[in-house]
């Protein structure tokens, strides 16, 4: 049972639905299978209860942040310079928007086999991060699709219960997020980490100490 | 009263004390711990309170569910943004006079996880510290070194003068501010009646001389 067989075989249940294999190039070569939002209960419904697949059992949700990245291509442009058209090579840069990512280990505790890992990807990082809730389907997904909407925001629609779990109700950041600023409560801290050092100095700046 | 005239007297069946000494040697013997623990330290609390280390020796063993008949807060553990402002009502709460020993290199500073999202970078930002023990965790032999250094700070607490202890003053607080839950961080993020930031000569910065000033 590969992965391929597992696509062609959602593929082929699940009308209209869109897989993709993400492959792992390290050593231990866990590939995965990126679905998209609008099927994703479907497809997790139709891998939890086919006879041969039988994932009964969703071992971990995880989340991961995926920030914009800035682009630069060269580009030759054709130009007036000095009143001669020339052509002259451009830097053009532009920005991505980013994802945020669930992913999903499946086990099958029936057939035991597995992992199948299942991820999904917001529209972007900032507006349309809603993806649809698998805790429908495994019931163990429930407080940690909780956390990734905590520490990622991710909004996990038809959730029976979205809050957050870790920080408090009133916080309003993703600690988990690559952008996420902490707080200023720095103090002096004897440490080997450069970065840690780097901002007990900008800290020390900002407060007017020495 | 001369410490050798004491016991010449004590020898002959005669007790001379004073009442500042009978005072702090009745409170020192009889701490009563509030019994609560945060992390992993609490299991090396647990320990030290069981029979192989036995703290009962220091008559600290009655470990109390309620803060209200407790006199010693063990702070044994992580200290949470989200839980702090439990351990500082429940500190609030608790009858004068009152002590708080600081388990773990967590409950001093935040230990491994200073710069964790929700970790409190050291109990003391909120409340006064009297005994810190450092370790990850603490042995329960370092609990018990602890208490004794509580005992004795005790001890050689006076009863009358500038010096008395804070529950002896009628004008020092007993109570402390509760941290709220704010929007990014606890607010405030600490309490400066009881903390301050450690004035740091940032020109030695990352040397061992940086404490110094």
């Amino acid at each position: 049972m590969t992965l391929e067989n597992i696509k062609s075989e959602v593929e082929a249940k699940v009308p209209g639905c869109a897989l993709e294999i993400v492959a792992n190039p390290s050593p231990s070569g866990q590939h995965s299978l990126r679905i998209d939002p609008a099927h994703a209960v479907a497809i997790a419904a139709f891998m939890r209860d086919a006879e041969h697949l039988r994932f009964d059992y969703c071992s971990n949700v995880t989340g991961i942040d995926w920030p914009g990245k800035e682009i630069s291509e060269k580009v030759k442009v054709k130009k007036l310079v000095d009143g001669v058209e020339q052509e002259v090579e451009e830097v053009r840069k532009s920005q991505t928007v980013g994802h945020l990512e669930v992913v999903y280990h499946l086990y099958s505790m029936e057939k035991k086999h597995g992992p199948v890992i299942l991820r999904m990807r917001t529209e972007d990082r900032a507006e349309k991060v809603h993806l649809p809730s698998l805790t429908s389907v495994w019931q163990s997904a429930d407080f940690q699709e909780r956390e990734i909407f905590d520490l990622y925001g991710v909004v996990f629609d038809g959730h029976p219960d979205l809050r957050r779990i870790l920080m408090w109700d009133g916080f309003k950041d993703h600690p988990m997020r690559k952008d996420y600023v902490e707080p200023d409560d720095y103090e002096y801290e004897p440490t080997a980490h450069d970065e840690v050092l780097e901002r007990a100095r900008q800290h020390r700046t900002v407060m007017g100490a020495q | 009263m001369d410490e050798q005239l004491k016991t010449e007297l004590r020898k002959q069946g005669i007790v001379a004390t004073t009442l500042q000494e009978l005072y702090n040697w009745g409170r020192k013997n009889s701490l009563w711990p509030l019994n609560f623990g945060l992390a992993c330290c609490a299991i090396e609390m647990i320990a030290a309170s069981m029979a192989r280390y036995d703290m009962a020796r220091f008559g600290a063993e009655v470990f109390r569910p309620s803060p209200r008949q407790a006199d010693l807060m063990i702070v044994a553990g992580t200290v949470t943004k989200k839980m702090a402002p439990q351990v500082v009502r429940l500190y609030n709460q608790m009858a004068e006079p009152k002590y708080v020993i600081s388990m773990g290199a967590c409950a001093i500073s935040g230990g491994p996880f200073k710069q964790g999202y929700n970790v409190l970078k050291g109990i003391d930002r909120y409340i006064p510290v009297d005994v810190y023990i450092p370790g990850c965790p603490p042995r329960p032999e370092a609990l018990i070194d602890a208490l004794m250094a509580l005992q004795k700070l005790i001890d050689h607490q006076p009863l009358t003068g500038a010096d008395r202890p804070r529950h002896l003053r009628a004008d020092a607080p007993s109570e402390f501010i509760v941290p709220g839950f704010g929007a990014h961080d606890l607010e405030p993020s600490q309490n400066p009646e009881v903390w301050n930031a450690p004035l740091v000569n940032i020109s030695l910065a990352g040397t061992d001389d940086a404490g110094k000033h």
